[in-house]
């Protein structure tokens, strides 16, 4: 069982398809390859919420759908929250 | 391909609606009061309230006009009682909606008042729900319907299950030959390269981008930080979504894979062939949904994350999730569950099946959720402020 999906083997966030809690190991799979990845959460991260691939600086374009969805605002290390604190439009 | 049928009504005109509705439309704000007044001495008829119709003028006053005739136009509605405060603007929606050979007459208030008004509409209503009670389903094919898709309270769900159960199903009405049209000009923020691409040609995707532009100048010129937390919404952000860009890529995925765009069309125009259509239109749904009746699409399929609860008083607006908290908790308002894709114990070929045959039963006269419910959000989309 995994407990996220990532659209595209681009992205540096995935998507919780569970409650996840922090210090948990999770599962996740790539949709279009079906590879799975693993990683540590650092945050409880609720179901449909995003969590960190890789570790990204501030100012460094989050990558979702193969695409750009934004800028991170604050530095994100892997397994954490992905989320309004640290990540912000371009557009608006 | 077989192509399913179901069992629809075919109007004077040839179109095929799924309802049967007997309709009081008001032209303006002050003959709502008698609207429905009518509705209420005539059983199974339905006023449709407004809270516009008065000093507009210039693009604002021609969208009215589309919207209001193309509402009592539309092939789910039998036949439409108009009442209007005076003669001339009530007689231009009568002359639009006679356009398609249905029954419609018009009243006016001036030199009678709203009892003597009442009385007389009240009077062609009755003889208009006989004579729709009357009338017999018969046997259509998904070819000739129209289909609108718009998804709201989306979160991340909608973009990893629901909006690509819509878009699998697109793809297959496409192929079935039917019409589809989907929309939300502000949405595709970030994503509008991606749906300049998905045009039938160059020039179709030009007019997308002019379109798009020209809302995203209006954007800029009223612009405060992130929309004032209107775009993505409180719900959205709830739901997991964080960025504009974020969410168009997951409303894009409402158009399927294969299916391209063969024109962009006027808020409330009605598409002139089929196959799968761009409409400018406003994001916030009972907008949206208003103007794709009023263009007329007969099923509405409506993808929510965290539980948009919109209905339409005359376009059945079918509503599914993947998000399992929003199906277990609203479970009044959700048509389809599709949350087993995300536990992947269900394919999104699997789920747009079950979203086909959720049409057809729909079209066969099963009420979605939202019509038993009793939404009926009418919304008209206004253009500036009236004279």
């Amino acid at each position: 069982m995994i407990q996220f999906l990532v659209h595209d083997r681009a992205d540096t966030v995935g998507v919780a398809t569970v409650d996840i809690k922090s210090g948990d190991t999770v599962k996740g799979m790539i949709m279009d390859t079906q590879d799975l990845l693993e990683v540590i959460a650092l945050k409880d991260i609720p179901l449909s919420h995003k969590i960190a691939l890789k570790d990204m600086k501030v100012g460094d374009t989050v990558i979702k759908y193969g695409h750009d969805i934004g800028k991170a605002v604050a530095d994100i290390r892997a397994g954490e929250h992905v989320h309004i604190q640290n990540l912000k439009t371009k557009r608006w | 391909m077989k192509i399913p049928t179901f069992m629809g009504y075919r109007r004077e005109n040839g179109r095929v609606g799924v309802r049967n509705h007997v309709v009081i439309l008001p032209l303006d704000d002050l003959s709502n009061a008698a609207c429905e007044a009518v509705a209420n001495n005539i059983k199974g008829t339905m006023a449709i309230p407004h809270p516009y119709g008065r000093l507009q003028f210039g693009e604002d006053l021609e969208l009215f006009f589309r919207t209001l005739i193309g509402t009592g136009a539309n092939p789910n509605i039998a036949s439409v009682v108009v009442i209007g405060i005076e003669p001339e603007w009530t007689n231009r929606i009568v002359d639009g909606v006679a356009e398609t050979e249905k029954p419609v007459k018009g009243f006016y208030i001036e030199r009678s008042g709203d009892l003597n008004t009442i009385a007389q509409a009240s009077r062609q209503a009755k003889e208009y729900v006989q004579r729709a009670s009357e009338l017999q389903r018969t046997e259509c094919s998904m070819d000739e319907l129209y289909v609108s898709v718009k998804c709201g309270e989306s979160d991340t769900t909608s973009g990893l299950a629901s909006n690509p159960t819509v878009g699998n199903v697109i793809d297959k009405l496409v192929e079935m030959e039917a019409t589809v049209s989907f929309g939300e000009t502000s949405e595709i923020t970030g994503a509008e390269q991606a749906c300049k691409e998905r045009a039938a040609t160059a020039e179709v995707g030009e007019e997308f981008i002019r379109v798009w532009k020209a809302y995203d100048e209006v954007i800029k010129q009223h612009k405060t930080d992130d929309l004032s937390g209107s775009q993505p919404t409180k719900g959205n952000i709830r739901g997991g979504l964080t960025t504009i860009e974020e969410k168009a890529f997951g409303n894009l995925q409402k158009i399927g894979k294969k299916s391209r765009y063969l024109g962009v069309l006027k808020p409330a125009e009605a598409p002139v062939g089929k196959g799968l259509w761009f409409m400018d239109t406003s994001s916030a749904a009972a907008e949206a949904v208003t103007l794709w009746a009023a263009s007329g699409a007969v099923v509405h399929l409506f993808p929510t994350g965290q539980g948009n609860i919109i209905g339409n008083p005359i376009l059945p607006v079918i509503k599914l999730s993947a998000n399992p908290l929003t199906c277990q908790t609203m479970s009044e308002h959700i048509d389809l569950d599709v949350s087993a894709i995300l536990r992947g114990e269900m394919t999104l070929e699997e789920a747009g099946d079950k979203l086909i045959e959720y049409i057809i039963r729909t079209c066969n006269g099963r009420l979605t959720a939202g019509e038993a419910l009793g939404h009926r959000e009418f919304v008209l989309t206004k253009l500036y402020i009236s004279a």
